[in-house]
């Protein structure tokens, strides 16, 4: 996934003068995940910036940049280093355009791995989402595999608004697939269902759908048939496709690696109960990390929702 | 260049500073060893460093409170923090963190640079208890980019804090250079605008390190305020086993900064003052490194944690909500064993 979204960069940077990568060992380390290897050497210092050390400069600036004409698409190297960054984000990228009428906006793209799974040390694991989804006037996207990210990475750094683009770790280089470089972006705002089924809805995102496409292969078996849907935009949420896939299934499971304390899956059951609710055969079940800091990578995962808890969390929609 | 401290008339200090700087060096070979065999997780090494945190380690007293980055190993183990828990946190587990000395120390700080203002506040407990007591933060060069570095001396220079920073600065923030980083010409002087005295040292010296290091805490403890001290040294590793430093810096510049690593002149000063030769040299290597085997066979024999580990220290205690989670992770978590 990591070379999809380089050469998402690639493209874009190629075809839009004014999309500029800024970020911590962007430039001639070409990221700590690699994900903007070569780009440097391509378009040059000014078009590819290592920054000082500093996460609030890097959105700062993003803001400055964005509102005088460039499109900077920045790196925080890890989710946990976002939070200094999040100051600019709430009180000025997110809100540029409706405090000022429209007069400036700005388009920024915000990329940051999320998630755990990779043995990483303390603070590059977490998957803190639900506080980006509670700030309004940002989108948050967040891939789930190579094309995904390549088409949705497009359409973030496309889009007139901030977007925060969360890259699931453990996709980095676990999944390989063949990504046609033909800049043709995917929709945001929109769910994709992963595999269709009539029985039980499966909504996650993210690394989730590795084990959540795992838990229904085992499903399928057991003769229950799971449609599942991926999320991708978690804000503003798709809440439309969820609930005609819960018409058709009457059951509602939603996966994700995050707490599950006001995570994004208590939005979506929310939103299902008040549209929704007289479809549903069972109440609508949540996996999810537990509400806890997560550990340190002895027990990740001990923390990462197992297929085993999915298909628990399914079976149990089908009980009494 | 300026005479030798006093303290450098101390044999057995002396001795025990270049022991203390060969164990760092022995134990942090190890510990790559472990991370590129499977053993270890991500580890940021210390290799050249040692005179610099060693120094740094010698200088303060044992109440005094130590906010580390992440890689100051020689200080820490001064200080009385064991290599096993060294190894434990950077194997996955938080017990690592639970020192059994120093208890009051701060424990590893991965985000950059907020440990700073830990310190200042551990000198303003220090001030308002009236207690005789330092801290001493630890930042690297790329670490006073960020804000919270400046605010931390602003605080500590407008509060008059018995707090000392001192920036390991190795030239190297990952990939970025100093000089990529700022256009300060040191970075010692980022203290003037503080309105706090800020000093640079050679951090490949043990003695300029513990002196100046020294000077500025008792100043400190004296009432005479906060400063901001520049150790200048080189980053010989990687940033940690998962950079590839090739990438981006020459093999020349490398090769340069070992001809001046730290190790060599404190030799250097024992071997002509007779107090050292090749056998004791092997007499230390050996010695270390059965300490170090010793404690990585006692890291290696930790049993996992449990997954109730997740819920201990959480608060003060688990709050009732929680407790059906507990018995959920239980359910689900994989068994415990050893690596």
């Amino acid at each position: 996934m990591v070379e999809a979204i380089a050469m998402a960069h690639g493209w874009e940077m190629q075809h839009d003068a004014n999309v500029v990568v800024i970020g911590q060992d962007v430039g001639a380390n070409g990221g700590v995940f690699r994900a903007t290897a070569g780009l440097q050497e391509r378009f040059g210092k000014d078009r590819v910036q290592d920054t000082p050390l500093a996460e609030a400069t890097i959105a700062g600036m993003s803001v400055g940049m964005a509102t005088h004409g460039l499109k900077p698409v920045a790196e925080i190297q890890f989710m946990g280093f976002l939070y200094p960054a999040l100051d600019q984000i709430v009180n000025h990228m997110s809100r540029m355009r409706n405090r000022t009428r429209g007069r400036l906006s700005c388009p920024v793209v915000i990329r940051t791995p999320h998630g755990g799974g990779i043995h990483a040390p303390e603070h590059h694991s977490e998957s803190t989402e639900t506080m980006l989804c509670h700030i309004p006037g940002i989108r948050v996207v967040c891939p789930s595999s190579p094309v995904r990210a390549y088409g949705l990475l497009l359409a973030a750094i496309r889009d007139p608004d901030p977007v925060m683009f969360l890259e699931p770790v453990r996709l980095y280089r676990a999944m390989r697939q063949e990504v046609n470089d033909d800049g043709q972006a995917l929709p945001l705002d929109v769910c994709f269902i992963l595999r269709e089924g009539c029985d039980v809805t499966i909504v996650t995102w993210g690394a989730m759908t590795m084990e959540t496409l795992r838990a229904v292969t085992e499903l399928d078996k057991r003769g229950i048939s799971a449609e599942v849907i991926d999320l991708a935009t978690l804000s503003p949420i798709d809440i439309e496709t969820i609930l005609a896939s819960v018409a058709k299934t009457g059951r509602l499971v939603i996966v994700h690696e995050a707490a599950r304390n006001v995570g994004v899956g208590a939005e979506i059951a929310a939103l299902v109960a008040e549209h929704g609710l007289y479809d549903l055969l069972a109440p609508v079940q949540r996996v999810a990390g537990f509400d806890t800091i997560m550990p340190l990578f002895k027990l990740e995962h001990d923390y990462i929702p197992s297929v085993q808890r999915i298909i628990d969390a399914v079976e149990h929609t089908f009980a009494g | 260049m300026a005479p030798l401290p006093q303290f450098a008339a101390d044999t057995a200090l002396v001795l025990r500073m270049y022991r203390a700087m060969t164990l760092v060096r022995v134990f942090d070979a190890k510990a790559v060893n472990l991370q590129r065999t499977g053993q270890l997780g991500t580890y940021p090494s210390s290799l050249g460093h040692e005179a610099a945190h060693v120094g740094v380690g010698a200088a303060m007293r044992p109440e005094d409170v130590l906010a580390p980055v992440y890689r100051e190993f020689g200080t820490q183990l001064w200080r009385g923090v064991t290599m096993t828990e060294i190894l434990t946190y950077w194997g996955g587990d938080e017990r690592g963190s639970d020192f059994a000395v120093p208890r009051q120390d701060f424990a590893w700080c991965v985000p950059i640079a907020t440990q700073t203002l830990h310190a200042a506040g551990a000198a303003m407990a220090f001030k308002v208890l009236k207690q005789p007591r330092c801290a001493l933060a630890y930042i690297g060069d790329g670490g006073t980019s960020e804000g919270a570095f400046y605010e931390a001396l602003n605080l500590a220079g407008a509060r008059d804090l018995p707090v000392v920073f001192v920036i390991i600065n190795n030239g190297w923030a990952i990939s970025v250079p100093v000089a990529a980083q700022t256009a300060a010409q040191t970075l010692a002087q980022k203290a003037v605008a503080a309105g706090i005295p800020g000093v640079q040292v050679d951090g490949n010296d043990v003695f300029a390190v513990r002196e100046v290091v020294g000077e500025a805490l008792e100043a400190a403890r004296r009432g005479a305020g906060p400063s901001l001290i520049e150790a200048l040294t080189y980053r010989l590793s990687d940033h940690t086993t998962a950079d590839d430093a090739s990438r981006y810096r020459s093999g020349q510049e490398v090769k340069d900064a070992w001809a001046l690593e730290p190790l060599i002149r404190i030799r250097d000063f024992l071997i002509n003052a007779g107090l050292w030769d090749g056998a004791k040299e092997q007499a230390l290597l050996d010695e270390c490194t059965l300490k170090v085997d010793a404690a990585v066979t006692e890291y290696l024999g930790k049993a996992k944690p449990s997954s109730d580990a997740m819920f201990e220290h959480l608060f003060a205690a688990l709050p009732a909500r929680l407790h059906e989670q507990r018995l959920i992770a239980r359910k689900y978590a994989s068994k415990p064993s050893g690596h």
